[in-house]
């Protein structure tokens, strides 16, 4: 089966946010850029699949070229080559969609493959505005993927407000992954002098005709208001008093 | 501007009141920019649920029924929509930012080639211009979001929007023409966490605890604590992760978003990813071993204790108000 996944770096997610002074963006330095962790499951997925079916795994990115380090990541992880596609850092759901819809048709994907939200913008809309534009099924917040015998369908089952629920797909179709699909594997050091040297194809994103102006632009960025918390009591019985008389919601 | 729709979610017939933040929030809009708020349900069967919705103070209700929409798909229901704001030219669209409206929504922007503002948490206007308020970095920052193009799609945080009242004077049901592609996608089938409790994000009081609670067998003690209150139980994605707790108890980021009146943190240390989902509660108490805990930050109530001595004295306080 081919499988494309796309991935896309974000900030560390396990480092404090700072905002820019200006409140334009936040501040990136002496902060590492790390593969979104949603991705790093569609990754560990379709290495899965692969292993199970045989295929190939094709990742994809879509942004600047320094992405390119976190795409050596996926590869260093056993994904087969790469594709990034040169673009700025302001293309908005819609125009990634596109974008990535280009790829697909481009390298004729059976299955794609994404993590369900990147943890930076926090969107959750990229697989599924691609599933439409493709005109595919999709099946998004993924936690199993289980193949017909033929491989022409899948069961996903999808983590669902309330509970799980399970659809049939047939492929291609997206799935995007959700927290609990898998344990993403760790690079052994010979994935990663191997990732070195696998094909990573790089493309000008003007080269793929698509409109890539934003329509859903981020003009600024503020702290969340501030919870004034720290308050401190001494035992259960000031607790239970104070709930009932201060905070009156017993 | 143009009128605005609100996409209804329900499960099988039974009404979310999810949706009435999503009301909510596109009266909000309504409010700047004028426009009348109408309902969507789609379903099989679902008029009863649309009889609720006719109680909320839109103008109208449309039904879209078929045997092809009794169970939610994300293909059948981002098709019917784009149909129905084709046909009547609705300027914007509201879902619930629930698995439901997360899921679809961005279907629909697909379809129509229309902006979406995620999760949103605020709507304002800026001189002529709308101007939205969205969490990103897992709550750590509040962007300031322009959408460009039509129709306008939201999905609405539960939390940022007090709900629409419900059972006022009840306005019109309309039968609309909708089909269903169902587009290679079949429901197969749907497993329900069984619970008694209050759901999650409906809940008055929840009882959420972490990894301090050690393992499955002591969820008991929230159980019991829960019973006292009648309250939901969520949990840290550490506790969910461990294997001691249910995918859809997680509250956080990547789980639920809850602000209940009261929020029992027991044994949670309070990771940004964790705070983000429920540190717009109205009372936070947390209690936990370690005086460090950043949870003890965002508590009104903290309190540094071995939560298993202190849980079950407040179970025993409890029961003493009740009698009393």
């Amino acid at each position: 089966m081919k499988i494309l996944v796309a991935i896309k770096p974000v900030p560390n997610p396990d480092e404090k946010v700072k905002i820019k002074g200006d409140g334009s963006g936040i501040v990136l330095d002496n902060i590492k850029m790390v593969v979104n962790p949603f991705c790093e499951i569609a990754v560990e997925e379709a290495l899965r699949i692969r292993e199970k079916l045989t295929g190939e795994v094709v990742v994809v990115t879509v942004g600047p070229k320094e992405s390119e380090q976190q795409v050596r990541s996926a590869l260093a992880m056993g994904a087969d080559r790469a594709v990034l596609v040169e673009a700025g850092t302001d293309l908005d759901s819609l125009a990634v969609a596109k974008v990535l819809a280009k790829v697909v048709a481009d390298e004729k994907a059976e299955l794609v493959l994404m993590g369900k939200q990147s943890v930076d913008d926090d969107n959750n809309q990229v697989g599924q505005i691609l599933a439409a534009v493709l005109g595919w099924p999709q099946a998004s917040f993924a936690s199993k993927i289980e193949f017909a015998a033929d491989n022409k369908k899948a069961n996903v089952t999808r983590e669902v407000d309330g509970g799980l629920e399970t659809i049939e797909v047939a492929l291609p179709a997206v799935v995007t992954a959700d927290l609990r699909l898998n344990e993403p594997r760790y690079a052994s050091l010979p994935g990663i002098m191997k990732a070195k040297k696998k094909e990573m194809k790089v493309v000008p994103v003007a080269s793929l005709g698509v409109d890539t102006t934003p329509r859903v632009k981020v003009l600024s960025l503020a702290p969340p208001p501030l919870r004034a918390g720290g308050g401190r009591v001494a035992d259960v019985a000031e607790l239970m008093s104070k709930l009932k008389s201060e905070a009156k919601v017993l | 501007m143009a009128d605005i729709l609100v996409v209804v979610e329900h499960q099988d017939g039974v009404f979310k009141k999810n949706t009435l933040s999503a009301v909510s929030a596109a009266k909000a809009l309504a409010g700047l920019f004028g426009g009348e708020v109408d309902a969507l349900v789609l379903g099989d069967g679902v008029a009863a649920v649309a009889d609720v919705m006719a109680g909320t103070g839109v103008r109208k209700v449309l039904l879209g029924e078929g045997a092809a929409f009794a169970k939610y798909l994300a293909a059948t229901y981002a098709g019917a929509v784009a149909q129905v704001v084709k046909a009547k030219g609705y300027g914007a669209v509201f879902a619930p930012a629930s698995t439901f409206g997360k899921d679809f929504m961005p279907r629909l922007s697909g379809l129509l080639d229309a902006p979406l503002a995620s999760d949103i948490v605020g709507l304002e206007k800026d001189g002529d211009a709308l101007r939205v308020k969205r969490p990103m970095y897992a709550g750590n920052a509040i962007g300031t979001v322009e959408l460009v193009g039509s129709p306008l799609l939201f999905t609405v945080r539960q939390t940022a929007f007090n709900p629409a009242a419900m059972g006022g004077e009840k306005t019109p049901v309309e039968k609309a023409t909708v089909t269903a592609e169902a587009g290679g996608t079949a429901f197969v089938s749907r497993q329900e966490t069984k619970s008694e409790r209050p759901e999650l994000t409906e809940a008055r009081v929840i009882v959420s605890a972490g990894r301090g609670i050690k393992a499955q067998e002591n969820f008991k003690l929230v159980e019991e604590l829960a019973d006292q209150l009648n309250a939901a139980i969520g949990a840290s994605r550490a506790a969910v992760d461990a294997g001691w707790a249910p995918n859809d108890w997680q509250v956080g980021q990547t789980g639920k978003i809850v602000a209940p009146v009261l929020y029992i943190a027991l044994g949670i240390s309070g990771a940004i990813q964790h705070l983000a989902g429920m540190k717009d509660s109205k009372v936070i108490v947390a209690i936990n071993k370690d005086e460090e805990a950043p949870i003890f930050q965002v508590a009104d109530y903290g309190l540094v204790a071995d939560l298993f001595k202190a849980v079950p004295e407040m179970i025993a306080e409890l029961k003493k108000l009740k009698s009393a």
